[in-house]
């Protein structure tokens, strides 16, 4: 094991974190085109249809990883915003600001793409369920994150602020997850367990997980860029050059 | 199964392809805006 360590608060400075995010930017976005493209073609061309479901269940290859991400982005984004109120580090502030507008985007689309499932599945566009319920929720919570942090002109105190949102709204994210265990809901179980064997065909679950892989590496991309972005609008221009090599 | 009278496209229903489609579209649509703001603020 290598003795070198590396000391993480070096990536507290915003130059550092500037140059690092610049760095990882194409090692995620090109895996994250190359796995989209993939997934693509497995999902649409490959995957076979399903017995029960026919095709509509296709949708779930564009759904899961949006609803996951929308999940995931969030607790990331309650992370990042408590670090940077406990420990008074801007970076971490800016990259809770930077999560928020991607993890909405995949929210809205785990909703919208869940109503275009539950329409030739359930009969419907909509129920009132625990899962897509406590999802519109997550919705309410970005949208309330983005909103208040544009609201307030002081960026610290639009970050305190959006700091204390986060942490109310993390408690929904297991709601969200553990609903369909919790409540006879209409939206099924989960297919993909941590601690069983996923209720879903080997031919189907290969594409399901590029596609989550892809919706991972593409949101790390997207969020570091918008990362860079956010620094260099609020960074003095001095402060992208300290302590660069 | 069509939607309002439009025919199946490439074997798939409305439902599918407007899925598909919207997930893209925001996605495409996210880079495109992140790239012409990053260039914008420069």
């Amino acid at each position: 094991m290598s003795a070198r360590r590396i000391n993480w608060f070096t990536y507290a400075s915003p130059g550092q974190a500037y140059r690092l995010a610049g760095r990882l930017v194409p090692w995620c976005a090109v895996p994250a085109a190359l796995l989209l493209v993939l997934g693509l073609y497995l999902g649409l061309f490959v995957a076979p249809t399903d017995f029960q479901q026919g095709d509509a269940y296709r949708v779930l290859f564009v759904h899961v990883p949006a609803a996951w991400m929308g999940m995931l982005l969030y607790v990331v984004l309650a992370v990042y915003a408590a670090v940077g109120w406990i420990f008074n580090a801007r970076v971490s502030s800016m990259m809770a600001s930077s999560l928020s507008i991607t993890g909405a985007m995949f929210t809205s689309l785990a909703l919208v793409t869940g109503s275009l499932w539950g329409r030739p599945t359930w009969g419907t566009w909509w129920v009132w369920d625990a899962r897509t319920t406590s999802t519109l929720i997550l919705l309410f919570l970005y949208v309330g994150f983005i909103s208040l942090q544009s609201a307030i002109d002081d960026r610290r105190r639009a970050d305190r602020a959006g700091t204390l949102i986060a942490l109310v709204g993390v408690v929904n994210v297991p709601i969200i997850y553990f609903s369909v265990q919790w409540w006879n809901t209409l939206h099924q179980g989960a297919t993909i367990r941590l601690t069983d064997e996923a209720s879903i065909a080997g031919s189907m679950l290969a594409p399901l997980l590029i596609m989550i892989a892809a919706c991972w590496l593409y949101s790390i991309a997207v969020v570091l860029v918008r990362l860079r972005r956010l620094i260099r609008e609020r960074e003095p221009v001095g402060a992208l050059t300290v302590g660069a090599r | 199964m069509s939607w309002w009278g439009l025919p199946p496209m490439g074997g798939y229903d409305f439902y599918v392809w407007a899925s598909y489609a919207l997930v893209l579209a925001a996605m495409a649509g996210e880079v495109v805006f992140l790239l012409w703001r990053t260039r914008s603020s420069r």
